[in-house]
């Protein structure tokens, strides 16, 4: 059953230490609620992006509140690179998992099938491969002189994202972002904050029901108006460039960083 | 109206010649001129009555069909459905290398760049990729790459049907030769001779006292591109389009 519950409270189901799945800013990120676990004090979490990630990775960063990234990349898009993430980097605050993004999306369907792995084209001969001890080359099982890449399945604890709306059966509808649809399958739970909340079942349409994501993989839904400011949300509001340019111009110390956090008000 | 070609007219005319025959060619995010070059293909071979060209642009709505979410450009890439693709990074070397991690050492990289995104994947299954970098200096082009987020040639039995076509900078084309892995110099922009390319090149590369110039648009293809081209980009890419010459 799907719970209903205020973000504050779906921020403290949230806890340190887990594989937290997140998706690219503006297709589903939620900062609002990213905001709301860095105020909780959240630690050591696992990051996963599916399958790169943004402002509000970077924010979780710059709270020192990822132990592990696992990645395809990191960027505030026009804004330039993420400053967070740079430092962290070069200081060696976080464990990177360096990754390309087929390969993120392999291990998620993976997960999603319930087998332990997924082979995929490409990859060998890289330094990405070459720093991936969960990734390894194999033999093609039906052509002995072809060599393959395997990635080992990626299964998130808690998926957190931002949708237009959820119905009250738990419903959510993801529109045409099916690479959300295909982490939350892969994800153990997910939660997701909405715009609003539909009083008929979004199953119903049939129009709809292809791109909605049902209920039973559904664990949490907490009605949060704007919980995707400033990074957007697909077909509903765009990307807020200049706080975003705003962020990656004061990210750039530590000082800055907790000032911009301090200072700036949330989606809330 | 100006009627001189800019450089970027030249480098956006240059990327729908590198495109001549492709049936559908991808675009990643922030890549405006790469896009640009894609609707100016599509356009000239709407003109010239020759086939359409399938245009998948990541970020646009209009000029984007996917709808089976962001692995579908990846699928359609194992499957051969995607002719030409491009790269761009923070290093490329000549051996076809490209990096889009850091330089300065890994993990702990002094210099640290986005990451690889899809390139160690598309890079060995689209065909002709296309290395795009404005950037033409010793520090972008280098001898050997610091990281290898996809490599440019491969040995004997790893599957591969695709890699390094061209490399497009602000002042010069080069051509691939995956037979020796390395680049040819193919022409040079006006303005700039071979010996400046040896100068700002940080590796070795075949031919280089290449005196071809690269070819510029003729004033039709100038014109579609200041008008049709520059009002489609738009929609992606506002603030790049509207820094274009217009039609005027």
């Amino acid at each position: 059953m799907t719970e209903f519950v205020s973000p504050e409270i779906m921020a403290g189901m949230i806890p340190s230490g887990i594989k937290l799945g997140l998706v690219p800013d503006g297709s589903g990120s939620c900062p609002g609620m990213v905001r709301l676990l860095i105020d909780q004090g959240i630690r050591d979490l696992h990051v996963v992006c599916a399958p790169i990630g943004g402002m509000q990775v970077d924010m979780l960063i710059g709270a020192g509140a990822v132990a592990v990234l696992e990645t395809s990349a990191v960027s505030l898009g026009e804004a330039g690179g993420a400053p967070c993430f740079g430092r962290a980097v070069r200081n060696g605050d976080i464990r990177l998992l360096d990754a390309t993004c087929p390969a993120v999306f392999a291990g998620l369907t993976a997960a999603e099938k319930g087998v332990p792995f997924m082979p995929i084209r490409g990859i060998i001969g890289s330094d990405v491969l070459a720093n991936r001890t969960d990734w390894k080359v194999t033999t093609n099982p039906f052509d002995d002189s072809e060599k393959i890449v395997v990635v080992s399945a990626i299964q998130p604890d808690i998926t957190l994202i931002h949708a237009p709306e959820a119905d009250r059966f738990g419903n959510v509808r993801l529109g045409r972002l099916r690479e959300v649809m295909l982490l939350a399958h892969a994800s153990k739970k997910t939660f997701v904050t909405v715009e609003r909340l539909s009083e008929t079942s979004l199953l119903e349409d049939e129009k709809l029901a292809a791109a909605v994501l049902p209920a039973m993989y559904v664990s949490a839904v907490a009605e949060f108006k704007n919980a995707a400011w400033p990074t957007g949300l697909y077909a509903e509001y765009e990307v807020d460039d200049r706080e975003v340019q705003d962020y990656a111009q004061a990210a750039r110390t530590p000082e800055g960083f907790q000032a911009y956090m301090t200072g700036t008000r949330s989606a809330a | 109206m100006t009627s001189e070609c800019t450089n970027r007219e030249l480098l956006i005319y240059t990327i729908s010649r590198l495109l001549t025959g492709v049936r559908h060619v991808a675009v990643g995010m922030s890549s405006p001129m790469p896009a640009a070059g894609a609707m100016l293909l599509r356009a000239l071979n709407k003109k010239h009555s020759k086939e359409d060209v399938q245009l998948s642009i990541l970020g646009s709505i209009a000029h984007n069909a996917f709808t089976s979410g962001a692995e579908e450009l990846f699928d359609c890439a194992a499957q051969g459905r995607i002719d030409a693709f491009f790269l761009g990074g923070g290093q490329i070397d000549g051996k076809g290398n490209v990096n889009l991690v850091g330089a300065g050492g890994y993990p702990n990289s002094k210099v640290r760049w986005p990451g690889s995104y899809g390139s160690a994947y598309l890079y060995f299954l689209v065909p002709r990729v296309i290395l795009f970098r404005e950037e033409h200096s010793p520090r972008v082009l280098v001898d050997q790459v610091d990281f290898i987020s996809a490599p440019g040639v491969s040995e004997e039995g790893v599957y591969r049907r695709g890699g390094p076509h061209a490399l497009l900078t602000n002042a010069a084309l080069f051509s691939f030769q995956s037979d020796v892995g390395r680049f040819r110099l193919e022409s040079v922009h006006r303005g700039h001779s071979a010996r400046d390319i040896q100068e700002m090149t940080g590796f070795s590369f075949d031919n280089d006292h290449c005196e071809v110039e690269t070819p510029e648009p003729d004033a039709a293809t100038l014109a579609l591109m200041r008008g049709q081209i520059r009002t489609e980009l738009a929609e992606t890419y506002p603030l790049f389009a509207a820094s274009l010459p217009d039609a005027a």
